[in-house]
C-alpha cells in the first residue's frame, strides 16, 4: 500500500467514525446545554438504539423487503424508543433533582447508566440467550462510490441528522426556545416558554440521535451488546468538549477530529516501520518508538486530547465563536 | 445541611451511655456466638445474613454512645478473636472481610476527595493500581525481566519498604494528576479523572515490557512472616494451622492495623485546619477562597491524601492476590468505591465503612448465596439466565439513583461538631437577663 492509500483510508475511516461520534456527541451537547449535566446514561441510550435496531431487523429477516427500507424502519423505531427512553430518564431521575447540588444529578446519571447496562444485558439474556448479538447484514457488500454500503449509508444519514439538527436549533421557533432555555431557564419561563416541555423535548431529540447512532454503529460494525455504549459514549463526550460543549458545529468538528486521530494512532505503527528504514538516525529513532504503538493505544488518544484541551482551552475549539448554547 | 439544630433532637435509648454499653455488649455477644456456632454448618444464605449481623457489630459500636470501655470490650474480642476463628473455619468469609477492609480504606480515601473536598474523582482506582504495581513489579520476576538479569524479584522483606514507597508513589501520581486538572470545575473534573483512570489502565495494559501487559504481574513475593508465626506458635501448634492459613491470618491483622491507622488519621483530619478547609471548599469554593483558603494547594492535599490510602492498600492487595493485572483496576472498580462512599454518607467516616461493608458483602457474599439458593428452587432450575449475582451493575445503579433521590446524605450522614458559644461570651452583645419578678 502506498502512503497515499494509507492516508486516504485514515481519512475515510476517520470520517465514518467521526460522523458517528458527532451524532452521539450532539446528544451530550444538547442535554448539557439545557441542564449543565453530563448525561452519562446517553451511552446506554445509544446502546438501546442499537439493540432496538437489531430486534427490528430480526423481525424483518425473512420478509424480503429491501435492505435499505429495513434499515430505515429500524432507524425510525430506534429513534422513537431511544428518544422516549431519554425523556423517561429525565422525568424520573433528573427532574426531581433539578435544584440539587451539581454533584447529585451527575451521580444519578452514572447510576442510570449502570442500571440500563445490566437491564439491556438482562433483556438480551432472556430474549436472545446471549450477551452479544451479531447484526443481520441487510445491505449487501457491493461497493458504491468506493465505499461499503454501510459506510455510505452512515455518512449520508449522519450528515442529514447533523444538518437537520443545525437547522432545527438555529432556524426554527422551537430551536429558539431551546436556545432560550439553555441560556437562562428562568427568564425563558418568564417569556412564556414551558421549560419542562422544552427540556423533555431536548432529551427526546438527543436520545433519538443516540438511537440513530446506535443502529448505524450496529450496521457498520456488525455486533452489539449491552456494554457497547461506554467507549463510544466517552469519546463522543470528549468530542463534544473538544468542539466546545453546547455548540452543534463544535460537536461535528470534535467528532471528526477524534475519529481521524483514533485511526491515525491505530495505523501509525506502519509509518513507524517505514521510518526505521530511512538513513537519518533521528527519524529512525522516532520510527522505532512509533512502530511499537499498537491499536490498543488508540483509546488513550482521545483522553489525552481531552485533558490538554480542558487545560488550555476549556471552552473547546469552537466554544468562543458560538457564545450561544444549544 | 450542616446547620441543623441538633440540640432539639430528643435523646433516644442509645443516648444513655450505660444502656447503650449494655446493648452493644449483648449484641456483640449474640452475633459472635451465632457466627461461631453457625459458620461451618448453616446454609449459605442464612450464614450470609448472620454474617451481616456480625459485621453490624462494628458499626453499632462505633456509632453508639456506649462508654469507651464497653466499645473496647465489644470490638477487641470481635475483631481479634471471633473474626480470626470464623476466618480459619471458613476461608471465604475471611476473604470477604479482607476485601471489606481493603475497600473501606479506599472508600475512606475517596471520601476525603469526594466527601470532604467535594471533588468528584471517577478514576480513583488508578492510585490503587499504582500501589499494587509498585510492589508487584519489584517484588516479582518481572523485575528480572526489566533489567534483564532474571531472578524472582526483590526478597519479601523489602515489602515493608515498598509499602512506604507505594504511598509515596501514589501521592506523587496524585499530585501529578491533580496539578493540571484541579482548576477544572465539577463535572469536567469528573470526566477528566475518569479519562486519567482509563489512561493508567491502558498504560498498564500496553506497557508490556514493564507491566507484562494484559497478563499482569504474576508470582508476587509475600513478606516473610516467620516472626508472626513465632508470635502465634502456641496457637498454630495447638490447632495445626497450615501455612496458607497463617498467612491469611497475617494479612487479616495487617489490614486491621492499617485500617486502624487510616481511621485514626481520618478522625484527626476531620477536625483539623485542613479538614475544615476541605469542607469550606466543598460548600462554597468562592467563599472559601475569599476567606483565604488556598484552593489549589488544599485540593492537591486532598488528592494526595486520598491517593496515599489507595497506594498502601494497593501494595497489600498485591501480596494478597500474588498477581495483579489491568483488569483489577477498571472504571467499574472506581464506581464501586464511589457507591460505598455515597451509600454510607459522603464525609462520614463510619458511613463509608458501612458503605464498604454493605457493598462488598452484597457483591461477594449475599448475591452469590442468593443465586446458589435460587438455583436449588425448582422454578429456577431450568432457567439459568436469571442469576442475581450476574447483575451487579443493576443494583449499583439502582442504589446510586435511589440514594440520590431519597437520601442523598447517605445511611449514616456526617455530623459536624457544633461548638455553641454561650451568649454572654459574645463580645458586644448585651446580656439579656430573663425578666424576673414579673408575675
Amino acid at each position: 500500500m502506498s502512503d497515499l492509500q494509507i492516508w486516504i483510508s485514515i481519512f475515510r475511516d476517520g470520517l465514518i467514525l467521526g460522523v458517528i461520534y458527532a451524532v452521539i456527541a450532539l446528544g451530550y451537547t444538547m442535554v448539557y446545554g439545557v441542564l449543565q449535566l453530563i448525561n452519562f446514561a446517553h451511552s446506554e441510550v445509544f446502546a438501546t438504539g442499537a439493540i432496538v435496531g437489531y430486534e427490528v431487523l430480526i423481525l424483518f429477516k425473512d420478509s424480503g423487503i429491501n435492505g435499505y427500507v429495513q434499515v430505515g424502519i429500524a432507524l425510525l423505531v430506534a429513534m422513537l424508543i431511544s428518544g422516549g427512553l431519554n425523556v423517561l430518564i429525565e422525568r424520573l431521575a433528573y427532574r426531581p433533582l433539578r435544584n440539587a447540588p451539581k454533584l447529585v444529578p451527575l451521580i444519578t446519571a452514572i447510576g442510570v447508566s449502570f442500571l440500563l447496562q445490566d437491564t439491556l444485558r438482562m433483556f438480551l439474556n432472556v430474549k436472545e440467550q446471549t450477551d452479544k448479538v451479531p447484526y443481520p447484514t441487510v445491505l449487501g457488500s457491493d461497493m458504491i462510490l468506493g465505499l461499503q454500503p454501510a459506510d455510505l449509508l452512515l455518512i449520508i444519514v449522519g450528515g442529514v441528522m447533523l444538518v437537520g439538527l443545525n437547522f432545527l436549533v438555529n432556524r426554527t421557533k422551537l430551536g429558539t426556545a431551546i436556545r432560550a432555555v439553555a441560556q437562562d431557564g428562568q427568564t425563558a419561563r418568564l417569556m412564556g416558554i414551558n421549560t419542562n416541555n422544552i427540556i423533555a423535548l431536548t432529551f427526546f431529540i438527543g436520545g433519538a440521535l443516540g438511537g440513530v447512532a446506535g443502529v448505524l454503529w450496529g450496521v457498520k460494525f456488525g455486533q452489539v451488546d449491552a456494554y457497547m455504549g461506554t467507549a463510544p459514549g466517552l469519546k463522543a463526550f470528549t468530542a463534544a468538549v473538544l468542539g466546545g460543549i453546547g455548540s452543534v458545529p463544535g460537536a461535528v468538528v470534535g467528532g471528526l477530529v477524534l475519529g481521524f486521530l483514533e485511526n491515525l494512532i491505530a495505523t501509525i505503527s506502519i509509518f513507524g516501520v517505514k521510518m526505521t528504514l530511512t538513513d537519518n538516525s533521528f527519524i529512525q529513532g522516532i520510527g522505532s518508538v512509533l512502530q511499537n504503538i499498537n491499536i490498543q493505544w488508540k483509546d488513550v488518544g482521545p483522553f489525552m486530547v481531552l485533558i490538554i484541551i480542558l487545560i488550555f482551552k476549556p471552552a473547546g475549539l469552537l466554544g468562543k465563536a458560538t457564545t450561544e448554547k444549544v | 445541611m450542616t446547620h441543623n439544630n441538633r440540640t432539639e433532637k430528643k435523646p433516644g435509648i442509645l443516648d444513655n451511655p450505660q444502656l447503650a454499653s449494655l446493648i452493644v455488649l449483648i449484641y456483640t455477644a449474640i452475633t459472635s456466638t451465632l457466627m461461631l456456632t453457625i459458620a461451618t454448618t448453616a446454609n449459605n444464605l442464612v450464614q450470609s445474613l448472620f454474617f451481616a449481623a456480625f459485621l453490624g457489630t462494628v458499626v453499632l459500636t462505633f456509632k453508639s454512645k456506649a462508654s469507651t470501655w464497653a466499645k473496647i470490650l465489644s470490638l477487641a474480642p470481635a475483631l481479634m478473636v471471633v473474626m480470626p476463628i470464623i476466618g480459619l473455619r471458613n476461608e471465604f468469609l475471611l476473604e470477604v472481610v479482607l476485601q471489606i477492609v481493603i475497600y473501606a480504606a479506599l472508600a475512606l480515601g475517596l471520601n476525603i476527595v469526594v466527601g470532604l473536598a467535594g471533588l468528584l474523582d471517577l478514576g480513583y482506582v488508578a492510585f490503587f493500581a499504582v500501589g499494587a504495581y509498585t510492589w508487584g513489579i519489584f517484588g516479582s520476576a518481572q523485575l528480572g525481566k526489566i533489567n534483564g538479569q532474571g531472578g524472582s524479584g526483590l526478597d519479601g522483606n523489602w515489602f515493608w519498604l515498598f509499602l512506604a514507597l507505594a504511598i509515596l508513589v501514589a501521592i506523587g501520581v496524585g499530585v501529578l494528576i491533580g496539578l493540571p486538572v484541579l482548576k477544572l470545575k465539577g463535572d469536567y473534573l469528573a470526566i477528566v479523572t475518569l479519562g486519567l483512570g482509563e489512561v493508567i489502565r491502558v498504560f498498564a495494559n500496553n506497557l508490556t515490557p514493564i507491566t507484562n501487559g494484559p497478563n499482569g504481574v504474576l508470582g508476587i513475593n509475600p513478606p516473610h512472616i516467620g516472626w508472626f508465626s513465632a508470635l502465634l506458635a502456641p496457637i498454630i501448634n495447638r490447632y495445626e494451622l497450615s501455612e496458607p492459613q497463617v498467612f491469611a491470618l497475617f494479612l487479616y491483622f495487617l489490614v486491621l492495623v492499617v485500617i486502624a491507622i487510616i481511621v485514626l488519621f481520618n478522625m484527626r483530619l476531620d477536625q483539623s485546619h485542613i479538614g475544615r478547609n476541605w469542607i469550606a471548599i466543598r460548600e462554597d469554593e468562592i467563599a472559601a477562597q475569599a476567606m483565604g483558603v488556598p484552593l489549589v494547594r488544599t485540593k492537591l492535599i486532598a488528592f494526595a491524601t486520598g491517593a496515599s490510602f489507595a497506594g498502601v492498600m494497593g501494595a497489600i492487595f498485591a501480596i494478597k492476590q500474588t498477581a495483579v493485572s489491568p483488569e483489577d483496576f477498571t472504571f467499574f472498580q472506581s464506581i464501586g468505591v464511589l457507591v460505598m462512599v455515597i451509600l454510607g454518607g459522603m464525609g462520614s467516616i463510619p458511613g463509608v465503612i458501612v458503605g464498604a461493608m454493605a457493598v462488598i458483602w452484597l457483591q461477594l457474599d449475599f448475591l452469590k448465596s442468593l443465586s446458589e439458593y435460587l438455583q436449588t428452587l425448582p422454578a429456577f432450575q431450568d432457567n439459568n439466565t436469571f442469576d442475581p449475582a450476574k447483575y451487579e451493575k443493576l443494583y449499583f445503579g439502582l442504589l446510586l439513583i435511589l440514594m440520590m433521590l431519597f437520601r442523598p446524605q447517605g445511611l449514616l450522614p456526617a455530623v459536624r461538631k457544633h461548638i455553641k458559644i454561650p451568649e454572654e461570651a459574645l463580645p458586644g452583645t448585651p446580656v439579656a437577663k430573663p425578666a424576673q419578678g414579673v408575675k
